[in-house]
């Protein structure tokens, strides 16, 4: 009877002392994702994730749409850090029609970017704050988000779905008198994600809950292909800001945030001190911009890349996030492959949960910087 | 607006020559960036004629290889040459073909002189008119031994291109439904209604 059911649907035998459950995709706890996990008592014998209810085929939406159209919707998969997941498709469709980009438009794109790694950097932190039953962990990060997204929404037009990035720089000009609001509210943000240091990241009871679960050791990280917060609280230094600069943020001073321990603590802390460094990139890219000049190159109607694939990569809230394209001299691509940090973070789930006690499966799970829309794509 | 799906901005900004001068291609193939050759010619030492040097850009070299070798030289590319993760693995049709292209975009985190570099490791597998996910010829070797982080890749192309992995040790589905009984849904030939 089993092998007339379809893979996934047929019912596994389990012994007497092994209990299957399933967590989500309804569960507020694991998003829109379904978490297969056997327990044993208290204990997880074996964990397999179930990705896919969100899936929504960008990837072949891509290839019916030209290079211009594909814009809007590219950026869907993760609409809170929506100027990183188009980045490295712009950068790709530039490669391959050769266009070359103005030096305010690059600023203008990395404090975009930035902007954005915070505003997603905190939903996350939201998230994780309610996970681990600390409301005023929701609240806070949810509330400072807003001053981020109102200078967005003054940059772009739009609170979350900028579709702000184009090929050849960016859609609009920043707005009379930015640069003074932007460097207030940034410094005033800085101010307050420090104060979550008191209330959360040096609060005995997160580190009693959070520190020495979910070991991810440097040798595993590096073997399972993890990346960014996950890869650097492991003790492996990468960050393509710093490894394949693009645009301008070889210019720009900041640092990479490492760790050694790699337990659910240190994945949690390591987005925490990037928006602390985001901050920094933020005041000294409006320091360094241009203060005129063009911000976008005019493209031919419907442009056309050459007989080429590119390959391009950026480092966004959730780690490396690359994007494949493959053009045969049409207006449409032909193959449009997003490689997400997300996708390639769920890999390290089975193995960090398997040994771990059920009730520590929501902080292990989110401190992957897990974000299930953008791993269906 | 019309239909035309074209980009005007209202204020149009800076020339911009999109196509470099002839001359200017010539003398750029010429000069091909010393480190990423390295790569190359090492990968030729070692392969000879068995493997094919697509493209030799900054930052990215392409070897194409046939499904007989790919794990021989992957093996070499992780143990010799660094390499120790995959960053992406993407399918690509071409039903004129009759072949699908499986593209690997290996990096190194251990190395940091490779930190910049990307390695495009490309095969092809034999296509199916009528495709049996699983049960036609459109077989692939699997890396996963070699390369662990491809365990998941593998599995969303055996899905949405119906590739099969052997040697992969959880050929399941992955993000598709269970009861899915269509096309895998990213080839070719599976068209979106209305377009």
């Amino acid at each position: 009877m089993n092998t007339e059911l379809p893979p996934g649907l047929a019912l596994q035998k389990v012994d007497e002392r092994i209990m299957t459950l399933n967590v989500g995709p309804q569960h507020p706890g694991s998003g829109h994702m379904r978490i297969i996990v056997q327990i044993d008592g208290d204990f997880i014998v074996a964990c397999d994730p179930d990705p896919g209810y969100v899936h929504r085929g960008e990837e072949k939406m891509a290839e019916y749409r030209n290079y211009i159209t594909n814009i809007p919707h590219l950026e869907r998969p993760v609409i809170h850090d929506s100027c990183n997941i188009l980045y490295p498709y712009v950068l790709g469709v530039e490669e391959l029609l050769g266009i070359e980009v103005p030096e305010r438009a690059k600023y203008i794109r990395v404090i975009a970017s930035e902007l954005n790694r915070c505003v997603y950097t905190m939903y996350w932190l939201a998230i994780y704050g309610i996970f681990l039953g600390h409301s005023t962990m929701f609240m806070w990060p949810a509330g400072d988000r807003e001053l981020l997204i109102d200078l967005l929404e003054k940059m772009t037009g739009a609170r979350v779905t900028h579709a702000h990035f184009v090929p050849g720089g960016v859609r609009n000009d920043l707005p009379p008198n930015f640069e003074d609001v932007c460097l207030r509210q940034v410094n005033y943000f800085e101010k307050r994600i420090k104060e979550y240091a008191a209330i959360f990241y040096d609060n005995p009871i997160l580190i009693a809950r959070t520190a020495n679960t979910g070991v991810l050791s440097r040798e595993d990280a590096i073997r399972l292909g993890t990346t960014g917060s996950v890869l650097r609280a492991s003790g492996v230094d990468y960050d393509l800001r710093k490894k394949e600069p693009y645009d301008v943020y070889e210019e720009l001073d900041f640092e990479t945030n490492v760790l050694k321990e790699g337990d659910s603590y240190a994945r949690s802390k390591i987005p925490w001190l990037d928006m602390l460094e985001s901050c920094k990139i933020i005041r000294h890219a409006l320091q360094k911009m241009p203060k005129s000049g063009s911000v976008r190159v005019k493209l031919k109607p419907n442009p056309k890349g050459g007989d080429a694939s590119v390959y391009k990569r950026v480092e966004s809230g959730r780690g490396s996030l690359g994007c494949y394209i493959v053009s045969d001299k049409k207006p449409e691509p032909y193959r449009v492959k997003l490689s997400v940090g997300s996708f390639r973070n769920l890999i390290a789930l089975p193995y960090l949960l398997k040994g771990e006690k059920l009730g520590n499966m929501p902080s292990v799970y989110w401190s992957l910087n897990y974000w299930p829309v953008e791993a269906d794509r | 607006m019309s239909s035309e799906p074209n980009e005007e901005p209202v204020e149009a900004s800076t020339e911009v020559n999109p196509k470099p001068t002839k001359t200017g291609t010539v003398e750029k193939e010429v000069v091909l960036p010393a480190f990423e050759k390295g790569i190359a010619d090492k990968i030729i030492e070692k392969f000879g004629t068995r493997t094919k040097v697509a493209f030799v850009k900054p930052d990215r070299v392409r070897i194409d290889v046939s499904r007989d070798d790919v794990k021989e030289v992957a093996t070499f590319l992780r143990d010799v040459m660094n390499f120790d993760h995959a960053e992406s693995v993407s399918g690509v049709d071409y039903p004129q073909d009759k072949q699908i292209e499986v593209v690997y975009h290996l990096g190194s985190y251990t190395d940091s002189s490779l930190s910049r570099q990307i390695l495009v490791l490309t095969t092809r597998a034999q296509r199916e008119e009528n495709p049996i996910p699983g049960h036609d010829a459109t077989k692939l070797p699997s890396l996963r031994e070699i390369f662990y982080s491809v365990e998941f890749h593998e599995r969303e192309i055996f899905e949405m291109f119906g590739v099969f992995f052997d040697g992969h040790p959880d050929n399941r589905r992955l993000l598709l439904p269970e009861d899915w009984a269509d096309l895998p849904p990213l080839r070719k030939d599976f068209a979106i209604k209305g377009r």
